[in-house]
C-alpha cells in the first residue's frame, strides 16, 4: 500500500523527484543495516538458538512462574537488543508460550512480557528498533556512544516493567506448577550461532573506533551465518532473500518518502511549534511524551520519522528522547496505535477478542512508569558522556 | 449424576483430587478444559503492530518473517491443553469424559455446567489469606453464575483462620 501512495505523491507533484531521491538515498543504508540483522536473526533460528533459548527457561524456571518470568525478561531484554524486536516478537514469543505450556506455568505473564520489551528493550543498541537506526543515522552518534547513553534508560526501563509486571500479574504468577512437570534436557548451545553474534557486537565496537559504517559488521554476520547454512543445504538462495524481507524493505523505503511530502506539506510548521527547544530535563520529558503520544496515534515507524528532522537540529540528546517515546510508547495501544487497530477493526481482519481494558491498564501504568525513569537517566546519561 | 471439573494451569491437581475424594463412584465425571482467546490476541496484536510486516493473504511457515505468532500460539496452545488434559485424566485414574473449549474463560465454563450435577473448581485469585479476594474474576464469575451445585477447592492447604481480619468495632447507636 506505501509503494503505490510513494509513487502517487512523486507523480502528483506533491515531493519534488530529487527530494524523493534524496529521501530513498538517506534510507538506503538503514534498510541494508535493517536487510543484515534480519537475516542474522533468521538465521540464528535456523542455527536453534531459540529453541536453545526455550530449553534454557524451562530448566532455569522448573515450573516457578516468578523465576520463568525473571528468565523471560533477561532473555527477551537480550534478544531484542542485538537481533532486533522483530526476532522477539515472530520468533521468541512462540518459544515462551510452548515453554510456559510445557512446564505447566499460566502463560498468559509470560506472553505480554515478550510484547512489551520488544518495545521497552529496544533502546539499547542502533540494531534493536527500526526506529532506533533511523534516529542513529540522523543523530550523527557513534554506534559506542548511542549504546553508552541508552545503557542506563534500558536497564531503568526493564527494571521498571519487571516491577509493574510482578504486581500486575501477582494472581498469575502466585499459581506453581505440579512439580513432576517435564522441564526438558539440558539445552544444546548454538556455539556457531553465538559466537558469529558475539562477534558481530565486538565488530561494531570496533567499526566505530575506526569509522567504518557498522552496517557492513552486520552485513559481515548475516554473511556469515546465511553462508554456513547454504553451505550445508539447510537454506537455499531464495530463503536468504525471503529472511531480509525484501517487501518490507521497499515499504520502508516508500514510507520516508510519504512522510516526507507529508512533513514537507505542512505538518512540519505544525509540530515545529510543539516539539520543545532544548535538552533540559523538562524539555527531553516533553518531546519524550509527545513522540509517545504520536506513536500510538499513527505508529511509531511514521512518529519517528516525522519527528526526527525537528529534534535532530537540537542535538543528539532530543534525538534519544524521542526514540525513548516511540520505542516505549506503542505498549499503550494493542496492535501498537490506533491507525493499525481502527484499520484492522475496520477491515475485520481478525476478532481475537482480546481483553482491551486489561491490555490497556497495564499500558496506562507500564508506559509512563518506564518512560519517565528512562528519560530521567538518560538526563543523567547525558551529562556523564 | 455428571461431575464437571474446570481444570486450570498450575491448580488442575486439586481439582482432580476433590474429584477422586468427594464424587460418587457411579457418576460421570468430564475434565473441562478453557483456552482464552487473549494470549494468542496479545501476539496478533505485537505482529500488528509490527507496521509493514504482515501479509494479510496466505499464512507463512512459521519462523519467516511474514508469519504471524499469534497463529503459531493457537496451535501450541491446542496441543499443551491436551497434554494437561491426559495429565489429569491419569491422575484421576477412573474412566472419564475430556472437553476442550475456546471462548471466554468464565462463560464457557458456566455453559458447560448446564444440567450438571457438581461443578469442580479451584480458587484462582491471592491465596494467602482467607477472604473473597481469593477469588479471582473468572472464578468469582463462575461461583456467581453456577447453574449446579458448587465445589470450591483450595490449590494447596488453605491458610490458616488467623488470616482473617479482625471484626470491625461494634458501633453503639
Amino acid at each position: 500500500m506505501a509503494v503505490p501512495a510513494a509513487g502517487l505523491v512523486v507523480a502528483t507533484g506533491a515531493l519534488p523527484l530529487d527530494h524523493a531521491r534524496a529521501e530513498a538515498e538517506r534510507l538506503g543504508p538503514v534498510v541494508g543495516f535493517l536487510a543484515a540483522v534480519l537475516v542474522l536473526a533468521h538465521f540464528c533460528d535456523v542455527e536453534g538458538l531459540f529453541q536453545a533459548c526455550g530449553a534454557w527457561m524451562a530448566r532455569r524456571a522448573a515450573g516457578r512462574p516468578v523465576r520463568l518470568l525473571t528468565a523471560v525478561f533477561a532473555l527477551a531484554s537480550a534478544i531484542t537488543a542485538v537481533l532486533s524486536l522483530d526476532a522477539t516478537i515472530v520468533l521468541l514469543t512462540p518459544v515462551v508460550f510452548a515453554t510456559a505450556a510445557r512446564t505447566g506455568v499460566r502463560p498468559k505473564p509470560h506472553v505480554y512480557a515478550c510484547t512489551h520489551l520488544s518495545n521497552t528493550a529496544s533502546l539499547l543498541l542502533p540494531v534493536s528498533n527500526l526506529t532506533n537506526l533511523l534516529a542513529f543515522a540522523a543523530s550523527g552518534l557513534s554506534f559506542t556512544r548511542f549504546a553508552a547513553l541508552m545503557a542506563l534508560p534500558w536497564v531503568v526501563a526493564i527494571g521498571a516493567e519487571y516491577l509493574v509486571f510482578r504486581r500486575f500479574f501477582a494472581r498469575d504468577l502466585a499459581a506453581a506448577a505440579p512439580a513432576d512437570r517435564d522441564t526438558g534436557g539440558a539445552p544444546e548451545l548454538p556455539l556457531f550461532a553465538l559466537v558469529t553474534v558475539g562477534c558481530t557486537l565486538a565488530g561494531f565496537v570496533v567499526a566505530s573506533v575506526f569509522g567504518v559504517e557498522p552496517a557492513w559488521v552486520a552485513a559481515a554476520g548475516a554473511l556469515v551465518l546465511a553462508g554456513r547454512a547454504l553451505a550445508r543445504r539447510r537454506a537455499s538462495p531464495l530463503t536468504v532473500v525471503r529472511a531480509a524481507a525484501p517487501a518490507f524493505l521497499a515499504f520502508v523505503l516508500a514510507l520516508g518518502v510519504v512522510v516526507r511530502a507529508v512533513v514537507d506539506n505542512g505538518l512540519a510548521d505544525l509540530l515545529g511549534h510543539v516539539v520543545p527547544d532544548g535538552t533540559g530535563l523538562s524539555a527531553l520529558l516533553g518531546t519524550a511524551a509527545l513522540a509517545a503520544v504520536l506513536a500510538n496515534v499513527i505508529n511509531n515507524l511514521p512518529a519517528v520519522l516525522v519527528l526526527l528532522p525537528l529534534a535532530a537540529p537540537a542535538g543528539p540528546g532530543a534525538v534519544l528522547a524521542v526514540l525513548l517515546g516511540v520505542n516505549i510508547g506503542p505498549n499503550l495501544t494493542y496492535a501498537g496505535s490506533l491507525a493499525t487497530l481502527l484499520w484492522r477493526r475496520i477491515v475485520h481482519q481478525h476478532e481475537h477478542g482480546v481483553d482491551l481494558g486489561e491490555f490497556t491498564r497495564l499500558g496506562l501504568i507500564a508506559v509512563p512508569s518506564s518512560l519517565a525513569v528512562a528519560v530521567v537517566a538518560l538526563w543523567g546519561s547525558l551529562q556523564v558522556f | 449424576m455428571r461431575v464437571l471439573a474446570w481444570l486450570v494451569e498450575g491448580t488442575w491437581p486439586a481439582c482432580v483430587d476433590a474429584v477422586r475424594a468427594h464424587a460418587p463412584d457411579d457418576s460421570e465425571v468430564v475434565l473441562l478444559h478453557v483456552s482464552g482467546p487473549e494470549v494468542p490476541g496479545v501476539a496478533h496484536g505485537a505482529f500488528a503492530g509490527l507496521l509493514g510486516r504482515g501479509h494479510p493473504r496466505g499464512h507463512r511457515p512459521a519462523g519467516d518473517w511474514g508469519s504471524d505468532p499469534g497463529d503459531r500460539l493457537e496451535a501450541l496452545g491446542g496441543a499443551s491443553a491436551a497434554a494437561l488434559l491426559d495429565a489429569a485424566a491419569e491422575r484421576l485414574g477412573r474412566p472419564c469424559t475430556r472437553q476442550e473449549r475456546s471462548g471466554r474463560v468464565e462463560r464457557e465454563v458456566v455453559a458447560a455446567a448446564e444440567g450438571a450435577g457438581l461443578l469442580v473448581l479451584a480458587r484462582d485469585g491471592d491465596r494467602s489469606r482467607l477472604g473473597p479476594k481469593s477469588l479471582g474474576p473468572a472464578v468469582r464469575f463462575a461461583v456467581d453464575h453456577a447453574p449446579c451445585p458448587v465445589l470450591l477447592v483450595w490449590p494447596e492447604p488453605a491458610p490458616d483462620l488467623t488470616t482473617i481480619p479482625p471484626p470491625p468495632p461494634h458501633h453503639h447507636p
